[in-house]
């Protein structure tokens, strides 16, 4: 079977000004969603306590808000989680001394008003001082991750396209950050681990292309940049166009099947791998050819002092 | 053309025999097992087997099976509701030097434990239980060592003779104030011989004389070191007091502690007892009823005495001079007292402390002597609502010293038995070194976790199974390999992770899945170049060799650059991006064995070697 037809001429470098605006405005919307709304983070970010309860039978979410507004937790968001049995209570960042017990005497409390009907699923607390470390580890690992990765890259290609991944990368990441505060969706800590994940499978997918197009470049005699770049591009196209879609599989049964821990971490996944793959055919191959890249720069470097002595 | 040498054939065999047989283990189901282990030194034996086994049998608990081991004792149980039931049988015929706790544990056959064989190690998201971090107050610790270091500073001037006119402790230096300055130079020169840790040095202001001993900065790491490992082994202490099994406690960073308890359902008594800071005090009784009334009512003591209260209400007068405090304790234990039937703590001294309770117990028969109990409790919130917490110190029994007693003695007077018992816990497991501030918590209920793990599963096998069905449609025969070697590559993945005992947690699972997704890149990878080359007519053995070689590099170096995310994540990320990393890092590794070598193995055995016309992709 085939996705594609099999030798598909498609000028991609060509409508590299349209893909260039394209991604333009969809950095715009994503910084602009940013900055405007900024990310709905979860508490692994901000501190809090986030606990969840199981009922035995549909849980009355107006119940539950009332139970707690009397007893002096009216900032607690109560929302439904999974199923109609289960309810999810945030509760913000309190003073120091009254986060440790808060947990407990919410769900003593809940107990109580329902005789014991309710079944504690998890609690999750985070002090200020840990999120604040969390959100710089975070943001920490992703830039070590982008330097290391160049470092890679220029070694074992050229600084253009070191430069053209990275430059692929920070704008996957802006894209399926900027989706997350765009939606509002909540970003936790699995979520980042998504981010970095999106990262490793982006480079992937831009190191295959970007390996073809230097082998490309060894190896055609004649042909711009341009037309080698688009000869590479469609050569791997159904490569890209068949891991994409294994990938999209498991991830649509992790969204549907994996549970409502794992749905962010799922949401992110297929974002930035819908992102990244686009972003590797049009964004790290046209920043590599406007970098400048050549057939000079690749070619394998001749070993001095070494003389051919074939006649 | 296309055929493998005998060793590398071998290897894919040896690899994939190993892969399964130590996945093996996780087929097994998981026990209920009570586990019983010794504590001070007593070990577990034959004879506490056949005596647990009797106990069991008389109150009706069949167990499975009793295993005995090198340091502990296994009851096996077929459901969990024979467990609990055996474990109130256990907790009463259980000698004192011994613990028992409730855990889950895999019965594999014998041959397959000899080989090492065991079970993934399940996070606390999948198994339930607690998670908890303490932050280790450091300035604290180093205040408390400060203050020791001022008591001896001047306890040791007064035995030289060195008239000073005070001395005390500013931040991290001991300052001592003299009236003459050839007093202070003595003083300087002989306290710089004993306390070698300290940096001293001269000032001279106001017509006083002072020297400054400052506390050095490795002096003030090795402070904070001691700090940390104490409080570790108190955790440690507190937390096997509980009886949870394969709890783990241990540091993280300079001044954190991560305390990780498995099945453990009460969060609220855990973060109780961990961050709990009670102790008892032993002190002499001054003065009768009526001075402490007095003293009471005009708020003066006489010398040498403190006021407190005993649990009615009522003032008593003790000696401020310590007999004994609770870190002289080396063991507790909670119970009856046979005399007047009312809950009692047992307590062991240290040689030390049994030593000096001998001494003034011998030289005070038929005086009164106090048990204090302090504890740290919130008294009530500040205008910020910030609650106020303080040492609440009071009497919790006055009993005549009859005889001399040193080394075991009870206190009684406790309210309840439930508090003996506590109090009981807490002595055991000794006072910390620094106060210690949760700052963060995760509990997962076992029903949480056993959800979790089911979606993890499905997810899983969904997910392999719409790759699988995909890529047997899209390349076919070699499809079916890839699928094989997808296969191949999860058993691994799963063998591996049991033979390092990494942790599996629910981002480990979708560690796991993505891998699945992206471990047939590598597959699709060669297989789009074998096609190229079959479109640019080479035959077909030639195009499997130069698809496979070809697409090699490239393979190496999407995976090389992955890994190296991955491995960001683990150094760098915690919990559970940790989780997610490692088996993603797995999973990148394994899958370029059974990508590259694995379905090669299988292609050339079905292709190598012969006259093909036609390749099945």
């Amino acid at each position: 079977m085939r996705l594609i037809k099999s030798a598909t001429r498609i000028d991609f470098m060509g409508k590299r000004q349209v893909a260039l605006v394209f991604s333009a405005v969809l950095m715009l919307v994503a910084v602009g969603s940013l900055v405007a709304r900024g990310l709905h983070l979860g508490i692994d970010f901000t501190g809090g306590t986030l606990i969840e309860v199981g009922y035995q039978a549909d849980a009355d979410i107006p119940a539950i808000r009332a139970v707690l507004e009397e007893d002096g937790f009216a900032g607690a968001s109560v929302q439904q989680f999974g199923t109609a049995r289960d309810v999810l209570i945030r509760l913000p960042q309190l003073s120091e001394e009254k986060n440790k017990k808060v947990s407990d005497e919410v769900f003593a409390q809940l107990s109580r008003a329902v005789d014991g009907a309710v079944e504690l699923r998890r609690v999750e607390f985070v002090g200020p001082q840990v999120g604040e470390e969390l959100t710089e580890d975070g943001a920490l690992a992703v830039l070590v991750a982008l330097m290391a990765i160049l470092v890679y890259v220029a070694l074992r290609f050229e600084w253009r396209f070191a430069l053209g991944s990275v430059i692929a990368l920070v704008h996957d990441v802006t894209l399926t950050v900027g989706v997350f505060a765009l939606m509002q969706v909540q970003f936790d800590l699995p979520v980042l681990a998504a981010v970095l994940a999106v990262i490793g499978y982006s480079l992937n997918d831009t190191i295959v292309v970007y390996d073809r197009i230097r082998e490309n470049f060894r190896k055609l005699r004649k042909g711009s940049p341009k037309e080698v770049i688009n000869t590479s591009l469609n050569q791997t196209l159904s490569r890209t166009l068949v891991t994409s879609m294994t990938t999209v599989l498991v991830l649509l049964a992790l969204f549907f099947l994996g549970g409502e821990i794992i749905h962010g971490f799922a949401f992110a996944l297929l974002v930035g791998v819908i992102i990244g793959t686009y972003s590797s055919i049009y964004v790290a191959s046209s920043a590599a050819l406007m970098l400048g890249v050549s057939k000079a720069d690749l070619m394998p470097v001749e070993k001095e002092g070494v003389i051919d002595d074939r006649p | 053309m296309n055929r493998f040498p005998l060793w590398k054939n071998i290897l894919v065999a040896v690899v994939l025999a190993s892969g399964l047989l130590y996945a093996i283990p996780n087929l097994f189901g998981q026990d209920p097992v009570i586990e019983i282990s010794g504590t001070r030194g007593a070990s577990v034996s034959q004879s506490l087997r056949a005596d647990i086994a009797e106990a069991l049998d008389a109150a009706g608990v069949q167990p499975k099976r009793i295993e005995l081991e090198a340091d502990r004792l296994r009851v096996r149980f077929t459901e969990p509701g024979q467990q609990l039931k055996a474990q109130d049988v256990i907790a009463r015929n259980l000698p004192a030097d011994f613990t028992h706790a409730l855990t889950l544990s895999s019965d594999l056959p014998g041959w397959l434990s000899a080989l090492g064989g065991k079970p993934m190690n399940l996070g606390l998201d999948l198994r339930g239980g607690i998670h908890v971090l303490i932050d280790v107050d450091m300035e604290a610790a180093l205040q408390k060592s400060m203050e020791l270091q001022v008591a001896s500073m001047r306890t040791f001037l007064r035995e030289e003779k060195l008239r000073y006119l005070t001395v005390k402790a500013e931040g991290t230096r001991v300052l001592a104030r003299f009236r003459e300055a050839g007093v202070r130079d003595r003083a300087m020169q002989v306290a710089a011989e004993e306390f070698r840790g300290l940096d001293f040095r001269k000032i001279d202001q106001d017509g006083d004389f002072f020297f400054l001993a400052e506390v050095g900065e490795s002096e003030q790491a090795d402070i904070r070191k001691q700090a940390l490992a104490q409080n570790i082994t108190t955790l440690r202490n507190r937390v096997n007091a509980l009886g949870v099994a394969e709890p783990i406690i241990q540091q993280q960073g300079q001044r954190r502690i991560v305390v990780e308890l498995p099945g453990v359902q009460d969060p609220g008594k855990v973060k109780d007892l961990l961050s709990a800071t009670a102790t008892l005090d032993y002190r002499l009784v001054a003065g009768d009823p009526a001075q402490a009334l007095e003293a009471e009512r005009t708020g003066r003591v006489p010398p040498g005495t403190r006021l407190y209260h005993e649990r009615n209400g009522q003032p008593i007068l003790l000696k401020r001079q310590l007999i004994v405090t609770g870190d002289q304790m080396i063991s507790a234990s909670s119970g009856v007292d046979q005399q007047s039937g009312t809950p009692a703590v047992f307590v062991n001294l240290d040689s030390k402390g049994a030593r000096r309770m001998r001494n003034v117990t011998t030289e005070n028969v038929g005086k009164p002597m106090a048990v204090v109990f302090k504890e740290k409790r919130t008294v009530g919130r500040d205008e910020n609502g910030k609650e106020i917490k303080k040492w609440v110190e009071e009497v919790i029994n006055v009993a005549t010293i009859r005889e001399p007693f040193g080394r075991r003695f009870q206190t009684t007077g406790l309210d309840s038995p439930g508090e003996a018992h506590q109090l009981a816990v807490l002595l055991k497991a000794g006072a910390l070194a620094a106060p210690i501030d949760i700052v963060e918590e995760r509990t997962i209920g076992p029903s949480l976790g056993q959800d979790n793990i089911d979606q993890g599963f499905r997810s899983v096998v969904v997910g392999l199974a719409l790759v699988m069905v995909f890529m047997g449609i899209y390349y076919r025969g070699f499809g079916l390999v890839a699928n094989l070697a997808l296969a191949v590559n999860l058993v691994l993945i799963v063998a591996i992770l049991s033979i390092l005992q990494a942790t599996l947690t629910l981002p480990g699972i979708a560690g796991i899945v993505l891998t699945v997704g992206m471990a047939v890149d590598a597959n699709v990878l060669i297989f789009e170049r074998i096609r190229e080359e079959l479109r640019v007519g080479s035959t077909p053995q030639a195009s499997i060799h130069s698809g496979y070689a070809k697409a090699f590099s490239t393979i190496m170096d999407a995976n090389i650059t992955t890994l190296i995310a991955a491995i960001v994540l683990f150094a760098i990320g915690s919990g559970p991006v940790r989780g997610f990393a490692v088996t993603l890092t797995i999973g990148i590794l394994t899958s370029m064995f059974t990508a590259i070598i694995g379905t090669r193995a299988l292609v050339n055995l079905v292709y190598g070697g012969r006259r093909i016309r036609k390749l099945s992709i």
